[in-house]
């Protein structure tokens, strides 16, 4: 019995001490020429045109390239374009209604076969296939053809005047694939091709050596990458799965990863981690914006098939659609401690849904930035709503109780607990609820938890949009955009307001080029929105990630693929 | 016992087939939604078009017999063409399960997420029971004695603590701490030799100990109850007045009768072995068939969860079946027919 | 069964003061009344004495450690622990009592039938298999989907929901009692005193109550215990998932789940909501032996 005890306690010596030694070794690595990336959410697939969100996208900008990327400053840079093409340089034609692009020379795919325009135009070909179920057709938009001229011009032509044609082939959603590899696979039989949607061969600085779906990818140099002695990077791992937090914890304080995405974790946690100087945080601010949605009509369940429907304005809310409270509900809130709870250096205070690029930015609602609880109580007050014995206002026996649902995640269960203090302050009632987010933002007709659908008084989300023209976005709150049966509930006009003066602005926008008239415009619309509250702004976000301190050359872009620069990075 | 086997067998099919059918109607009315994961700036023509490319468009009955056509027929015929490599008519045309977030055969992907799940939650589940067992037997011997109230003590803090603050606490201690293991499993990782041996020991450390902990807990409990029960029996006095020595009155007599929920136990958790350890395989970043699962409900990638599932029920069905047969075992009393 | 004649005339007693009198010789089982009554009480009285809103968010005293205003610190919206610990044990012990016990009474009842009853035996174990094999989280999603907003209108947003998840929790998580309860009972239905029972003319009925059921209290037991923790953080589960109380509703499971990733930051966010679902599930434990050692009708006699 002794004996054994001996040994075992022996045993457990040789256990840790095995353990004490393993750590040293990693440390004293000279030159690690391995590059460590990890998303919390796991990869599915590797073609971006079948993606199911950023994740893929991004991955696969690693391996494919699209004709030009947006920069950190949301310029756009050429990739494979030689230029960008403009009114000026005569890429872009007087009418507005084509664009020709030029590919650089001599640019090979990563099997050694050359990059020509038909690869491109079968690209625009492939995603435009009506059975394809491509995610990137909205780039596409108003595309009548795409054809190569030569083996290195190809013209994109439009069915309308496009004041913004770098739609196709500029930002990482849509980027340039091989012809060669992918031409079994047009419309339905894209579902198929597992080899290629798995395997893409690319431009790009890396290639695919094994894909894992939902699990891990192992990436290696393209040896054949135009630009020489790049990427620094020999090898490359980019791990999916588990949550922002423990992502976090990975690159900041294990040091076991090189890169993380997307941490959207309370500031002090993040600042605990920091702490423990390993790495430290990127942030980039695009035009992502932390919203309230306002909804304009009635969503009460007894209403039945009528709930949350527009009707042409005959289904009002029944104190939403009075003005006098939703512009108390947002003066009451003070959109700083909101910040500094729940974004720290990642957010700042917002009153416009149109916040970059700093030309569209308007600087009319500033004043927003101030809470003021003392002035909403008096518009409440003036308008005839007064406080009931539980300190909740009424009016001709309506009660102002909101329900308000976001998405789950404890900086969203955070705001919502702030906002709804704010708002008892000036005598609102709120009821709290989160829905999770693969049901709140899935787009299923059947269930009555969408964003889309809004059977609450008030959502709060993040919305932004893709590159850095606005007009795709601002369009969505047109009148004909409410969502209802008869477009599957899918119409983008969230809050279901309508003002002429809006649509006039929006058909106008979309024949304004580029210039002076264009940003005024944008501005007064983005003015509509939030100075009538179909929408109130609250916080202008960045996106956040986390980087190991020995990694140099990241370029945080908020604006493309976080990964658009890969070919820079080193240690 | 085997009529009553095969009785078993062929009540099964039925079963199986109104489990496959409840599954996919379940699957069809909850309000998840394949697009769900796309940026918002993906506009929603798009998201319809993507739907009907995966085939949701079609009506409910359609769908359901396109799934057990490909479950029942395509994909055991692949099987066999794989195994005697053969080719059985046009098999390059007959349409395999494909998972909507990958586009890939759904066989494949399970097949390459096997490996790590029963590694690491097959493992987990042994260590569970080889210290469960003899946790429950010695605190039932020695009931309300220090080893029992301790062993009642970590069994009920395992049980009531969730894996996600254990895994949480150990990787807090041992990977940020002291850095001695580390915090996210490779599934790519290779054994070859000694030392990459001791790599696959050490990620695998965390992860099998705090299922293990859970999974313990919960049966050195039943196993405790059920030798209280035997202890105070008649044929225990008997044997012991018959002069049997006391460990082979405890460890033949005792513990023979007293396994039946035990038993019971394990053979609910086999296939949960398969189903994954869901949240420790988010913690550790296992992604085993748990992760799998969990991202195809959040994407609402139906034919992945349908045959997942499935594979599933058939599994508890099996095990449900051994379970029984078991119990004939250990107690012959029992008869079933 | 009496096993043994007592050598002094035994004085009449009623079932359940015999079943008190063994009780009360278990010290376990008394400490865990002590423990569980404290709990109880703490919860119940501890806003009399702790008078914090517990949801009140003190902006200047967010992530605070332990002060006379904050026994417990606050977290990081400044919300006052102690008292989230408070009203979070209220829910917490209502939904996990409420829920073990439907949980129970439908496990035992399906394991009890199944097993005593062989035509009943297959369609019932088949029937606990189709719930075995459902996928949770949509099975989940669609009651939800199908009766939050009922209840909500029919019970307010609290009970309504109260009332739903008890409701799901029970309905999920009944199947693995129902297996246990049917091995033994048809370990149990073959032994000599049920076929004595059978063969003086017993009816099936008082078979199943006063023979098989008692005999097969110690697996029931074990369930119960484990039951109530699982239905506490199961509860957590699905608040997290959107579909359970609304977010700023404290439970015990709820409180460990969101300050899990504030363990550096404030460890007391974890420490106490873990100690007390520990705690509670541990009492419960001691009081089950208690029970069990007192109904068991071999012990109580000798």
């Amino acid at each position: 019995m002794n004996l054994r005890r001996t040994l075992s306690v022996l045993a457990i010596l040789v256990f840790v001490a095995a353990f004490a030694r393993g750590n040293p070794e990693t440390a004293c690595q000279v030159e690690d020429r391995h590059l460590n990336i990890l998303y919390w959410q796991a990869v599915s697939i590797l073609n971006p045109y079948l993606s199911g969100g950023t994740k893929d996208i991004e991955a696969a900008s690693m391996v494919v390239e699209p004709l030009a990327h947006y920069d950190e400053n949301g310029v756009m840079v050429p990739v494979l374009a030689a230029e960008i093409p403009t009114l000026e340089n005569g890429g872009v034609a007087e009418d507005l209604r084509s664009v020709t692009w030029k590919l650089k020379p001599d640019i090979t795919w990563s099997d050694g076969t050359p990059l020509t325009a038909h690869d491109v135009a079968f690209s625009g070909a492939y995603c435009r296939h009506e059975e394809a179920g491509c995610a990137a057709l909205a780039s596409f938009a108003d595309v009548s053809a795409i054809e190569a001229l030569d083996d290195h011009t190809v013209r994109i032509t439009f069915k309308v005047a496009k004041p913004w044609p770098y739609g196709p082939f500029v930002g990482s959603l849509s980027p340039i694939i091989q012809r060669e590899q992918f031409q079994d696979c047009l419309g339905a039989r894209a579902q198929e091709c597992t080899d290629q949607n798995f395997g893409p061969i690319g431009t790009g600085p890396f290639k695919v050596d094994e894909f894992r779906a939902n699990d891990v990818i192992n990436y290696s140099a393209n040896a054949r990458f135009r630009e020489p002695g790049k990427p620094w990077f020999r090898t490359a791992t980019f791990k999916g799965g588990g949550d922002a937090a423990s992502a976090a914890r990975a690159v900041l304080e294990t040091g076991e990863y090189d890169y993380a995405w997307n941490l959207q974790v309370e500031p002090e946690v993040l600042e605990r981690m920091v702490a423990a100087r390993r790495g430290e945080l990127l942030m980039g601010f695009g035009s992502q914006v932390e919203r309230l949605i306002v909804n304009h009509t009635n969503d009460d369940s007894s209403l039945g098939g009528r709930r949350s429907l527009y009707l042409d304005g005959t289904n009002p809310h029944p104190f939403l659609s009075d003005p006098a409270v939703r512009r108390a509900l947002s003066l009451a809130i003070d959109r700083q401690v909101l910040v500094e709870v729940g974004y720290g250096a990642a957010g700042r205070t917002t009153c416009n849904v149109l916040p970059a690029p700093a030309t569209y930015a308007s600087a009319a609602n500033e004043a927003c930035k101030t809470p003021d609880p003392v002035e909403a109580n008096r518009i409440l007050d003036e308008a005839g709503w007064a406080r009931g014995e539980d300190g909740v206002r009424t009016k001709d026996g309506v009660r102002l109780s909101i329900l308000y649902q976001t998405s789950t995640n404890s900086v969203r269960q955070g705001t919502q607990a702030l906002i709804k203090q704010m708002w008892e302050a000036i005598g609102v009632e709120t009821e709290l609820r989160n829905i999770d987010a693969a049901v709140f933002f899935g787009a299923d007709p059947a269930s009555p938890d969408t964003f889309q659908k809004f059977y609450a008084d008030i959502e709060m989300y993040t919305s932004n949009f893709q590159g850095t023209d606005p007009e795709v976005y601002m369009a969505g709150w047109a009148c004909d955009q409410n969502p209802g049966p008869h477009n599957q509930w899918l119409g983008t006009n969230i809050p279901r307001g309508c003002s002429d003066e809006y649509d006039a602005l929006v058909e106008q926008f979309s024949v304004t080029p580029p210039g002076e008239d264009r940003f005024r415009i944008a501005k007064r619309m983005n003015d509509i929105i939030v100075q009538n509250q179909f929408v109130i702004p609250l916080i202008w976000r960045a996106t956040v990630s986390a980087q190991s301190s020995s990694l140099k050359g990241v370029r945080m872009n908020p604006w493309d693929s976080e990964l658009w620069n890969i070919a820079d990075w080193h240690r | 016992m085997i009529r009553f086997i095969t009785r078993r067998l062929m009540f099964a099919v039925p079963t199986l087939i109104a489990i496959s059918f409840a599954i996919f109607a379940l699957l069809d009315l909850a309000p998840n939604d394949p697009t769900g994961q796309l940026p918002l700036t993906i506009p929603p023509e798009v998201r319809a078009q993507i739907r009907d490319s995966l085939g949701l468009d079609q009506p409910f009955h359609v769908r359901y017999a396109k799934w057990m056509e490909q479950f029942f027929v395509n994909e055991p015929l692949n099987l066999v063409e794989e195994a005697f490599d053969i080719e059985i008519g046009a098999s390059s045309e007959r349409p395999r399960i494909r998972s909507w977030a990958t586009r890939s055969p759904v066989v494949d992907i399970i097949a390459e997420r096997m490996p790590q799940t029963l590694w690491v939650v097959g493992m987990s589940y042994v260590f569970g029971i080889l210290i469960a067992v003899p946790i429950g037997v010695i605190s039932a011997y020695r009931q309300y004695s220090w080893f029992d109230q301790i062993g009642t003590f970590v069994s009920m803090v395992g049980f009531s603590v969730p894996t996600f603050f254990t895994g949480l606490l150990a990787i807090i201690l041992f990977s940020v701490m002291l850095q001695w293991l580390p915090s996210i499993y490779d599934t790519t990782h290779e054994v070859t030799d000694l030392s990459s041996f001791w790599v696959q020991v050490k990620q695998m450390l965390m992860p099998v100990m705090v299922l293990a902990l859970y999974n313990a807990a919960q049966l050195s409990r039943f196993m405790r109850s059920a030798m209280l029960d035997n202890l105070n029996l008649d044929y225990v006095r008997t044997a012991r007045s018959k002069g049997l020595r006391e460990r082979a009155v405890l460890l033949i007599h005792v513990l023979r009768n007293s396994m039946i929920p035990v038993v019971t136990m394990i053979a609910l958790g086999v296939p949960t072995i398969f189903s994954g350890a869901i949240i420790t395989e988010q913690i550790f970043r296992v992604n085993g068939l748990g992760q799998l699962l969990i991202v195809a409900i959040q994407g609402a990638d139906i034919p992945l969860v349908q045959t997942l599932t499935f594979l599933f029920a058939v599994l508890i069905v099996l095990f449900n079946l051994i379970a029984d047969v078991l119990y004939g075992i250990l107690d012959p009393r029992i008869r079933y027919d | 069964m009496p096993t043994e004649i007592p050598d002094t005339p035994r004085v009449h007693r009623s079932l359940w003061m015999d079943v008190w009198l063994t009780f009360r010789q278990h010290t376990g089982a008394l400490i865990g009344v002590g423990v569980f009554a404290t709990i109880v009480l703490a919860v119940f009285l501890g806003p009399f004495v702790h008078g914090v809103d517990p949801t009140y968010l003190d902006l200047q005293a967010r992530n605070q450690g332990v002060s006379f205003a904050h026994p417990l610190g606050t977290d990081n919206l400044g919300r006052d622990t102690l008292a989230q610990v408070f009203a979070g044990g209220r829910i917490s012990l209502a939904v996990g009592f409420a829920a073990m016990f439907l949980s129970l009474v439908l496990g035992t009842a399906v394991g009890t039938l199944a097993g005593y009853f062989r035509r009943l035996d297959g369609p019932l174990m088949r029937f606990t298999d189709l719930f075995l094999a459902l996928p949770l989280l949509p099975l989940l999603l669609v009651i939800i989907m199908l009766f939050r907003d009922t209840l909500r209108n029919a019970f307010g947003p609290e009970t309504g929901i109260f009332f739903l998840i008890v409701f799901v929790i029970g309905i999920t998580s009944w199947m693995q009692t129902a297996r246990i309860v049917r091995g033994e009972v048809l370990a149990i239905k073959e032994r000599e005193f049920i076929t004595a029972a059978r063969s003086i003319g017993t009816r099936e009925r008082r078979i199943v109550s006063r023979h098989i059921l008692p005999n097969a209290l110690s697996p029931i037991m074990v369930s119960a215990t484990l039951g109530i923790a699982n239905a506490i953080i199961t509860e957590s589960a699905l608040s997290f998932l959107g579909l359970g109380f609304p977010p700023d509703f404290p439970t015990w499971g709820r409180l460990l789940f969101d300050g899990a990733n504030f363990i550096t930051i404030t460890p007391a966010r974890v420490l106490w909501p873990g100690l007390a679902i520990s705690l509670t599930v541990l009492s419960v434990n001691y009081i089950g032996d208690g029970l069990r050692d007192a109904l068991d009708p071999r012990l109580r006699d000798t």
